[in-house]
């Protein structure tokens, strides 16, 4: 990771302050402390990012059901600054550290105590290999995206053990609901993610983000959701990441009106804190692998705004990656069980392994120049759209218009 | 290097054994799970990345959840409820079988020649070689496992999804 020169001051200012601090140590112990940054600089921005992301969701969904959301926290000392409300978060950890700890009595106390530690620290594991930007990943791995998912596999664990510890109906129907949610969207979310691995031919996500670097005629970035496939890829993505991080529309697991508070009945205080955070945390994670794979990473959309540091870029469509889940948060409603696995299993998996095949056409044709290019474009439009149209009247056929017998 | 290895051992043969000997079956099925990831972290010290990797994907993420399920739906509702001492036969069958497991485990180690010490330690192997390697010369070894888990995969679905005659037409 040795900066190029070309780059601007901004674009290795992160490195410029590690490298810095790094030297101050002995020479023995600089590895560590090398790490240690990484690991700090992760927990101070997403820690941070998860504050906001909390604050930007409570806002927007209240202007999205035409509230005004929470407006009126401030600083303790300068009662006149307003700040529209932003320090909300802060007074949540206060609030959630603070408050009292209550563990059933009949609970299986290890794993109940295990369950939010497991699942945090394992969220946090995706983090270490996402390219932030052209300079800046924490590690440099071969498999990076292997690694990616198998850290993420351990959240299973923990929903099973925070389902089981708890000696809770709710809590283990709840757990069975979100293993059997997160085994069904795992498949479409790794067949997704195939098709780039297969185009670009490296599992490395920084080679990933470099492949969508460069233009057509200058305008047309290279980004992986601009091909036909890639575009499909991205949309399972998206529906697949949505259900693995447990959000609206898929957020039966914790369906209040059913199950309580799912998996999290039977915590309370900074431990149920600590399920937040790392559902958040999964979400940013897959947020920014989203981006990394199919939005060009830390690349940018023009050549001429190339002068903006690539971190920001990276941080910017993470932002709006966000924002977009929760409009769709704010917009559409829960899935019943079996229309969430029907959609896993008859409609997401198939597009998927489609796509994968159309991926190959196209790693195929890469050669094709000439009128071949458009007729290249053409078959790979129509191998994502003609099974989607297909697939998707014969599943809603019978589900529509719905007729109400016993009401109007 | 030696101190890793040294740690990972203690952890991985420490959760096995308490896995075997805890009377609490999912305290038992979590254990088996931490001895997976041992063995993944062996793999990591190793310098086998790719396989480290693909361990925790396989058995931490999906076998760890098939062990889970069997224990939850076989046990009906005794889960918590620790494991009493049976009777001496099961106790000497179950001494038997696992006897002559590691015995047949034990031989086939002992009597695979491994060259340590001739080689001089290779270079780490990326994850494309290992793909080549996969689709060249083992592409065979391959599909028929594919083949094989698709097979059994259906096989499954069929089982489950018996139709029986007096379920409502939905």
């Amino acid at each position: 990771m040795s900066p190029a020169s070309t780059s601007s001051f901004l674009e290795r200012a992160p490195l410029l302050l590690r490298d810095w601090i790094v030297d101050l140590f002995p020479a023995a112990l600089q590895w560590f402390v090398h790490h240690l940054l990484s690991i700090t600089a992760i927990l101070t921005v997403f820690g941070l990012f998860f504050a906001f992301t909390t604050i930007a969701e409570r806002k927007l969904l209240a202007r999205l059901q035409n509230r005004l959301g929470p407006n009126r926290s401030g600083l303790p000392w300068f009662r006149s600054l307003k700040l529209w409300g932003l320090t909300q978060p802060f007074a949540d950890a206060i609030k959630a550290i603070t408050k009292e700890d209550v563990v059933p009595a009949a609970a299986d106390k290890v794993l109940h105590f295990l369950a939010p530690v497991v699942i945090v620290a394992f969220s946090l594991l995706g983090f270490a290999v996402l390219p932030f930007g052209r300079h800046l990943i924490p590690v440099e791995l071969d498999a990076a995206i292997l690694y990616f998912f198998a850290a993420g596999t351990a959240t299973e664990l923990a929903i099973f053990m925070a389902g089981w510890g708890s000696r809770n109906k709710y809590s283990l129907l709840a757990a069975m609901r979100a293993l059997a949610q997160l085994i069904s969207y795992e498949l479409p979310l790794i067949l997704s993610v195939v098709p780039v691995v297969l185009v670009v031919g490296t599992l490395s996500t920084q080679e990933i983000a470099l492949a969508q670097g460069s233009w057509t005629w200058g305008v047309l970035p290279h980004w992986h959701v601009f091909t036909p496939w890639g575009f499909a890829g991205f949309l399972i993505f998206l529906v697949a990441a949505l259900a693995e991080s447990n959000r609206s529309p898929f957020d039966l697991p914790e369906a209040e009106s059913e199950l309580i508070a799912g998996h999290l009945t039977e915590y309370s205080g900074f431990k149920y804190a600590l399920f937040f955070m790392a559902e958040y945390f999964g979400l940013t994670a897959l947020s920014g692998l989203g981006v990394t794979l199919f939005l060009g990473g830390w690349q940018a959309p023009f050549a001429f705004l190339e002068f903006i540091p690539s971190w920001l870029w990276f941080m910017g469509k993470l932002a709006g990656m966000i924002v977009f889940f929760i409009w769709i948060r704010g917009t559409l409603l829960r899935l019943r069980i079996d229309q969430l696995t029907r959609l896993a299993w008859k409609f997401l998996v198939p597009l998927a392994l489609l796509n994968l095949g159309n991926a190959a056409f196209w790693a195929l044709t890469a050669g094709w120049t000439g009128p071949l290019v458009l007729v290249r474009w053409a078959v790979s439009a129509a191998i994502v759209i003609v099974p989607f149209v297909i697939l998707g009247r014969r599943l809603s056929a019978g589900f529509a218009p719905r007729t109400y017998r016993y009401a109007t | 290097m030696t101190l890793a290895l040294l740690l990972i051992a203690l952890v991985l043969l420490g959760s096995a054994a308490a896995a075997m000997l805890s009377r609490n079956l999912i305290h038992s099925a979590l254990l088996l799970v931490g001895a997976w990831a041992g063995l993944a972290a062996f793999y990591l010290w190793a310098g086998a990345e790719f396989v480290a990797f693909a361990q925790v994907l396989v058995y931490v993420g999906a076998v760890s959840m098939v062990v889970l399920f069997a224990v939850l739906l076989t046990r009906q509702g005794a889960t918590a409820a620790p494991v009493e001492f049976d009777s001496y036969k099961r106790m000497v069958g179950g001494l038997v079988t696992a006897g002559g497991v590691a015995g047949v485990l034990l031989g086939a180690i002992l009597g695979t020649p491994l060259a340590i010490s001739a080689h001089p330690a290779p270079a780490a192997i990326s994850v494309k070689q290992l793909g080549l390697q996969l689709m060249g010369p083992h592409a065979a070894a391959l599909l028929i496992v594919g083949v094989l888990l698709t097979v059994a995969l259906l096989g499954a679905v069929i089982i489950a999804a018996i139709d029986r005659p007096e379920d409502p037409a939905p």
